[in-house]
Parts: C-alpha cells; structure tokens; sequence
C-alpha cells in the first residue's frame, strides 16, 4: 500500500474545486491524475477545478457519455471518464495516446485502467462525508507524483 | 409537407469545391446537385447520402429533398456493447468500420438508387465519441471525392431538430429545440434553416445520464433511464423536494450533476426510503427545469413551436408536462416518433440538405470534434 500524504477535508464544493484548481496550476505536460470515489462524491467538480487552473475556457460537462472530452487550455486537457467501460474496453481505447502525452490526462472511475499504462500518476480519493463534506486524499505514485505533491501541499498551505 | 414552388438558388460546385455556377431552379422540380454530370436538372432528385458513426448507432440514409425519407438505416451496437458487459471504444470504432459499408449498401438498395444518383454526402462531425465519429467523417470525405460530390458538415444537436422536420416538415418556425439525450442536453433556436443558434447548454451532466447514474443509485441496472421511468410511475413525485437548478435567472444552461449528488445523499440520510417516491420526486425535479427553460426560451426568442427531440423524448412524463406548458402558452408542439428522436442518419441527411443550400459545403479536410461546446 502506498503511502498517502495528505489528506483533506473540504466543507463546500467549491472547496473541493478549488484544490483542483490549485493542483491544476502545477500540472506539467505528461501529467495523469486519477479520481476515484463514488457517484456524487466530487469527482467532476474536481476535476473541473483542474480544468480551471489549466485555464481551460468554457464548461467543462461530463464525459460519461462521450468517454473523452479535449479542451485546449495553458495544456491540453484530456478529461476522461471510464464510467461506462469494462476492463477489456479501457485496454482498447488507445489511452497511450492521452496517457503521458504532451497535455494532462484527468481521469474518472480509472478502476478498469490496465496497470501497464500507469507509471507516473497522482490518484485523489473522494470520500462522502456529509452532504457537503467530503474527504480527499492525495496518492502519488512515481517521482514525478511526488514532486508535484510536495509543490501541491505547499501551494494549498498558501491559500 | 414541403412548400414548393417558391423560387430557391442553388449553387453548383466544382472539384475544387468551388461554387462554379448559380442557377436558379423551382423546388420541386427534379434535379442533382451532382456537379460532374452535364445534365444537371434533368430527372433526378436532390439525394443526400446522410452518416453518422456519433456514438452507439452506425446509421446511412437517403433523403430527398430534404424530406423524404427513402431509406434510414440503423445498426445498433447496443446488443454488441451489452454483451461485453459496457462499451468498447476501440470495438466501438472497428465496428462501425464493419458496418458502414454494409449499412451505406443496404440504404442504396432501400431507396432504389445508386451510389452515382447522390448528390452530396452529409455526415455528423461532432459532438461525440471521437474515434466513431472519426469513421464516418473519413469514410464520407472517401465518397465526397470519389463520386466528386459535395461534402456537408453536420453538426449533433442541428441533426435533432431536423429528425422532427422529417416528420413535420413546414412545421411553423421559429422554434425552440429541446434536445435531450444520455450525451447531451440544448436548447437550439430554429429561426430558419439559415439560423440556427444554441442558446444553453448542460455545464456538467446530460438530463439523459442524471436519469442513467440516479437509476444506479436505485440499484437498476446500467443504463437504466427507461427503469426509473416505470419505477417513478408507482411514486409520488411530490414526496421529496430534491433541488431545481435553475442557475442564474436569465441562464438558459443546465446543471445536472447536484441533483445526482442529492439523491445520493438522500438514500444515505434515508435507506429505508420508497424507491419509487425517490424515482418519482427525482424525475419531476429533472422535468420542472427541462420544461421551465424550454418555456423560458420560447417566450425570450418569441417562437411559435417548441420541439422535442433526442433519445430522452422517449420519456413519457417530460412528453406530456412539455406537451401540456407549451399549450398553455399556446405554441405549437412537436416531439418526433421514437425513430427520429434517437440518432439516426436521415435527420443528418435532411439537416446536410438545408446547409447545401445556403452553399456551406465542407473542404476535405474536415476533422471530426468531440468538443461538448461545439458552436454550430
């Protein structure tokens, strides 16, 4: 078991975006972030947090339906949702191309991702707390995870 | 029906898809749009060769003029998808790769046309899946050229409102569109074929996948839209006050993803709460703000009908709450038949009709978008 090395609670959705939005400011080309947790837990509010501090224009929606949705930003964000697949699926959808590319990849119910393509990747656990509390920790996995961890916990400490 | 007889222009475009020559022809008359023939005009029809590979559904028509629908043909995946327990997108993206061609030639032979009759080739090139919409995009760009025919770029949500003008063509414009799917919610303003514009549009979840996600949360099964529908019939729909997102007043977006976390905290305050009430209270909080906005945007563009379209038309209850506010503020109300509200490639087709003649023919290096926010 890796060693978690923060963990935060957020009393308000916009608290929980806005850690993304920090965590987006310091995401470096290659970058993956997985988010797990279950329906109505943040993942999307997070991950739209990500998205701000990408400065990506516009709604970031749900690609539940789409599987995948690309918006151009300081990076290009990939912002990937897995909901609908199983596991022979995501080992079908050329995540190659999007995993450690020259944009971010954000990735939803990452659960059924072949391990092969996971070398370098900061996980977030969302945990339902209260109707508007919620739990999220930080899992690095790989140097550069853990980098971009120690910049994030300072970044979040100047807040 | 088709008005005819009004005087209409048409422009004629060359290899290079350059517009070469502008006649002007009665609706109505028989003619191709096909430009490599020297007797354009001369008894032949404006075929379309519609496509679209946008998510689920590898689907070819022919339409004519527009409007008439001589061949619509679906081949679904859903079946394929179920089988391996969710969507595949590479199997997914071969699989239309394996049913195009067969689909395209079960179309051709539908209609009693040949590939030669078609005058232009339409195809949606977004929102959706990106790895299927790239096969129909590169396989219509393959026709375009090698029959020598016009390209025509159609976008998603435009398609939809064009599923109802093949049912009620002439339907009295202006209208505002709403399309509601498990990919997509919008509200589309129809003023003319020459105007269409998206006036909001879902900031997080479609209304078609709060339906599929809250149905999970019940514990139906994935996809489970159609099973809250008949759950909800046995609930009361006022047992629960989930909240209405209405957003800023004047919006015309949607946000569906707060709804879904408040049904999700409900059932954890409440385990032993009525499912049925849940389904019941959840779909008429989702209805409420569908049809209030869709009334909304009625009265601001000051239409004169409101459509329905997308595979969540299907839902009973929002057919008949829409039905119903829309003749309390007397406009006209339209809502497809189920085969025209799902994707299809006639609505393409008819969409791809009404762009030619306003001469928006695409280049061959159209690029398929995924892009949720697509401006049409």
């Amino acid at each position: 078991m890796r060693e978690a090395v923060l963990t935060v609670i957020t009393d308000r959705a916009e608290e929980t975006r806005n850690m993304g939005r920090v965590l987006g400011r310091l995401l470096q080309p290659g970058d993956v972030v997985l988010l797990s947790g279950e329906l109505g837990s943040g993942k999307t509010v997070f991950a739209q947090g990500v998205a701000a501090g990408l400065e990506v224009e516009g709604p970031v929606t749900s690609p539940s339906f789409v599987l995948m949705n690309r918006y151009p930003g300081r990076l290009t964000l990939y912002h990937l949702d897995l909901y609908r697949l199983d596991h022979d699926g995501a080992a079908d959808l050329g995540l190659e191309e999007f995993l450690g590319s020259e944009g971010v990849a954000v990735v939803e119910w990452p659960e059924v991702l072949p391990s092969h393509l996971l070398t370098d990747y900061v996980q977030v656990t969302l945990k339902w707390l209260g109707p508007d509390a919620r739990e999220l920790t930080f899992w690095p996995a790989g140097a550069r995870a853990e980098k971009l961890i120690r910049e994030f916990k300072k970044a979040w400490s100047l807040e | 029906m088709v008005r005819r007889g009004c005087q209409q222009n048409f422009v004629w475009f060359c290899r290079a898809g350059r517009p070469v020559k502008k006649r002007e022809l009665e609706v109505g008359t028989r003619f191709t749009l096909k430009a490599s023939r020297e007797d354009l005009g001369e008894g032949l029809m404006a075929y379309i060769l519609g496509i679209e590979t946008s998510c689920d559904e590898t689907s070819a028509a022919i339409v004519a003029d527009g409007t008439r629908v001589l061949a619509d043909v679906v081949a679904s995946q859903i079946e394929l998808h179920q089988r391996y327990g969710g969507v595949v997108p590479e199997l997914a993206s071969r699989q239309h790769l394996e049913n195009l061609p067969v689909v395209v030639e079960a179309a051709l032979q539908e209609s009693g046309i040949r590939l030669g009759d078609v005058g232009a080739v339409a195809v949606t090139y977004g929102p959706g899946l990106i790895g299927a919409l790239l096969v129909g995009v590169s396989f219509a760009k393959a026709v375009a050229l090698a029959r020598q025919v016009p390209l025509v770029a159609v976008h998603h949500t435009v398609a939809h409102a064009y599923g109802c003008w093949l049912e009620y063509g002439g339907l009295p414009l202006p209208a505002v569109c709403l399309i509601v799917s498990g990919g997509h919610t919008s509200l589309l303003y129809w003023q003319s074929h020459e105007h269409l514009r998206i006036l909001g549009t879902t900031r997080d979840d479609a209304a078609g996948e709060a339906f599929d996600k809250v149905a999970r949360l019940l514990g139906l099964p994935y996809p489970g839209g159609a099973a809250l529908e008949r759950l909800a019939r046995q609930g009361d729909p006022a047992a629960i006050r989930f909240p209405r997102a209405w957003l800023e007043p004047a919006s015309l977006d949607f946000s569906f993803s707060g709804i879904k976390t408040s049904v999700s905290n409900y059932l954890k305050a409440h385990p032993d709460a009525s499912r049925a009430d849940v389904a019941a209270s959840f779909q008429a909080a989702v209805v409420d703000v569908l049809v209030g906005k869709t009334i909304m945007a009625a009265r601001q563009e000051q239409v004169r009908s409101i459509v329905l379209a997308g595979g969540v038309a299907a839902n009973s209850h929002l057919r008949q709450r829409l039905a119903a506010a829309a003749g309390e503020s007397a406009f006209a109300f339209f809502a497809p038949r189920p085969e025209f509200c799902t994707d299809n490639a006639a609505m393409v087709a008819s969409a791809g009709f009404y762009r030619l003649q306003r001469g928006q023919v695409a280049g061959l290096n159209l690029e398929a978008s995924s892009c949720p926010v697509l401006e049409i």
